[in-house]
């Protein structure tokens, strides 16, 4: 725990109108970790992704990545100091192009995977890439979403339950992807609820109950913590 | 003399003409009206006063600074657009929160303070604005007679909208429009800064207006109530097209305009309601109207 985090949440708290949903949630994320939010259904980890990437507006506490506070910053200004957002709805554009709905978000460094890259990476995308951008298949709609925030050159990626009503091997191309992006150093927040799935790629993972983090444990103690879990997510 | 369905040609022809220039004028407002709508969502009831405002500034630059046609072309829709950027960022900007109601009650009251202001100054008869002279006279087409002012209007039009639908559909700030147009905190949360662009759209549906208010000078003479006479016509069509379709607009303006024309023609009772009646069918057949997404 030497090195300072990438991104750091420290006391949170977040309303949806007058309800009050996240309280004092703190998060650390270092650079080149996979961090996965495990809890229940409503227990506030998508909440959490949309705290930190300013769409949930009224919030208190602190956001930082790299040192910058994020929560003083307008919505827009966010996705440039370097997050990349993959929301739960995948939110793929109807009125867009494959290809138009890949090069959509700009570019924030230099350092993204070029689109060469991203259609060797995904070649259904390359195949399709004409396509109005909501006939893909859902596997396929959520791999644009993905492959979306590589070209922007994000330092960290937000993704919101990628695997959610895939198919298993799609679940597995996405978990290969992932591993893919370990390997370059890419840092990742996941929100998942499919253990299989975030065994495999996380090194950490926190515990969400209620709009607060109950737990945190290194990805190895997963097994051994598994009657714990299933308490608390009611698996 | 040549007939169809005992209709002279020339007369039909002649309608039919009469019918493209009121439908370029449709289609470019309705243009404006559908891209406004489709990014704000909000029904901008000042495009008529925009319009008005865009023939009142060729006007003025030719009579107080003897500024000529073509330069007001170009000048009218930047003033226009500039006055509705201003607009946008004191005023209809506070509004995207609450119900889209107040945003067509404030381009109202808008509509009503700039048409009761010119009227006001300038009485409600029409002033006189002169065609320039590289576009006075006619040719005569062997089957008919045009007038050259009138045959560049329809080109001009078609011009401003196939260049307004290259912008958004091929271009990446078209891409950008588009998304916003679907889920606008996405494309935010995504790095793009959609209060500007909500500002730049509102600016140009207002400029495209105040082009056709220029354009509309020589022919319609300008006055302070030329607007509102045509918006009507105006909202109609968008609803035709299909609320927030860009090329459903577009057809749409051109194809009523003609079908108005042909009523003329065919049976000119009803020339006046014909695109209420054919706004009234689709509402009822189709009501996402003829280009229109359902939501």
């Amino acid at each position: 725990m030497s090195s300072a985090p990438l991104l750091e949440v420290r006391g949170l708290n977040a309303w949806y109108g007058e309800s009050h949903v996240l309280h004092g949630v703190d998060l650390d994320i270092r650079e080149g970790e996979t961090v996965t939010l495990l809890g229940r259904n409503g227990a506030g980890k998508t909440t959490t992704l949309r705290a930190i990437m300013g769409i949930l507006r009224r919030r208190e506490g602190v956001i930082r990545l790299c040192g910058k506070d994020l929560l003083s910053l307008p919505l827009h200004k966010v996705a440039q100091t370097g997050i990349g957002y993959v929301p739960e709805e995948r939110g793929i554009f109807a009125s867009l192009s494959v290809s138009e709905n890949l090069i959509l978000p700009p570019t924030v460094s230099d350092s993204g995977m070029s689109v060469e890259e991203i259609y060797k990476l995904f070649p259904n995308l390359h195949e399709r890439r004409s396509s109005q951008g909501t006939k893909l298949s859902g596997g396929e709609q959520q791999m644009l979403a993905i492959a979306r925030v590589l070209r922007t050159g994000a330092k960290i990626i937000l993704l919101d339950e990628p695997t959610e009503g895939l198919a298993p091997v799609i679940v597995q191309r996405i978990g290969d992807v992932l591993m893919a992006l370990k390997e370059r150093g890419m840092t990742i927040l996941l929100v998942e609820q499919n253990f299989r799935f975030a065994r495999k790629v996380a090194d950490r993972f926190y515990l969400m109950e209620d709009g607060r983090m109950v737990n945190s444990f290194p990805g190895h103690e997963l097994d051994a913590r598994m009657d714990e879990l299933h308490e608390v997510l009611g698996v | 003399m040549n007939t169809i369905f005992g209709i002279p040609t020339p007369a039909l022809y002649g309608q039919v003409l009469i019918g493209l220039i009121n439908g370029s004028f449709y289609a470019m407002l309705s243009l404006g009206l559908a891209v406004i709508f489709g990014l704000l969502r909000v029904i901008n009831f000042a495009h008529g006063a925009q319009y008005m405002l865009g023939a009142f500034a060729a006007y003025l630059l030719l009579n107080w600074l003897g500024i000529n046609y073509w330069v007001a072309l170009v000048l009218a829709p930047l003033v226009v657009g500039a006055v509705a950027v201003v607009i946008e960022r004191t005023m209809l900007s506070r509004l995207y929160g609450v119900d889209h109601l107040y945003g067509l009650l404030l381009t109202f009251g808008l509509a009503l303070i700039f048409e009761g202001a010119f009227r006001h100054w300038f009485g409600a008869a029409g002033q006189p604005y002169a065609a320039p002279s590289q576009l006075t006279g006619g040719v005569n087409l062997g089957f008919m007679f045009l007038p050259i002012y009138r045959g560049w209007v329809v080109v001009a039009s078609l011009v401003v909208c196939i260049g307004t639908w290259l912008l958004i559909e091929k271009t990446r700030l078209g891409a950008y429009l588009r998304a916003a147009t679907e889920n606008a905190t996405l494309v935010q949360a995504f790095g793009v800064n959609v209060p500007l662009l909500l500002t730049l759209t509102y600016g140009l549906g207002a400029a495209l207006a105040a082009f056709a208010g220029v354009l509309a000078a020589p022919i319609y003479q300008v006055s302070p109530l030329m607007g509102s006479n045509l918006i009507i016509i105006v909202f109609a069509v968008v609803v035709v097209g299909g609320m927030g379709s860009i090329l459903g607009a577009i057809v749409t303006g051109y194809v009523l305009g003609v079908l108005e024309g042909l009523t003329k023609v065919f049976y000119p009772e009803a020339s006046s309601i014909v695109i209420f009646v054919i706004m009234a069918i689709v509402l009822l057949v189709r009501p996402a109207g003829l280009f229109g997404r359902e939501e």
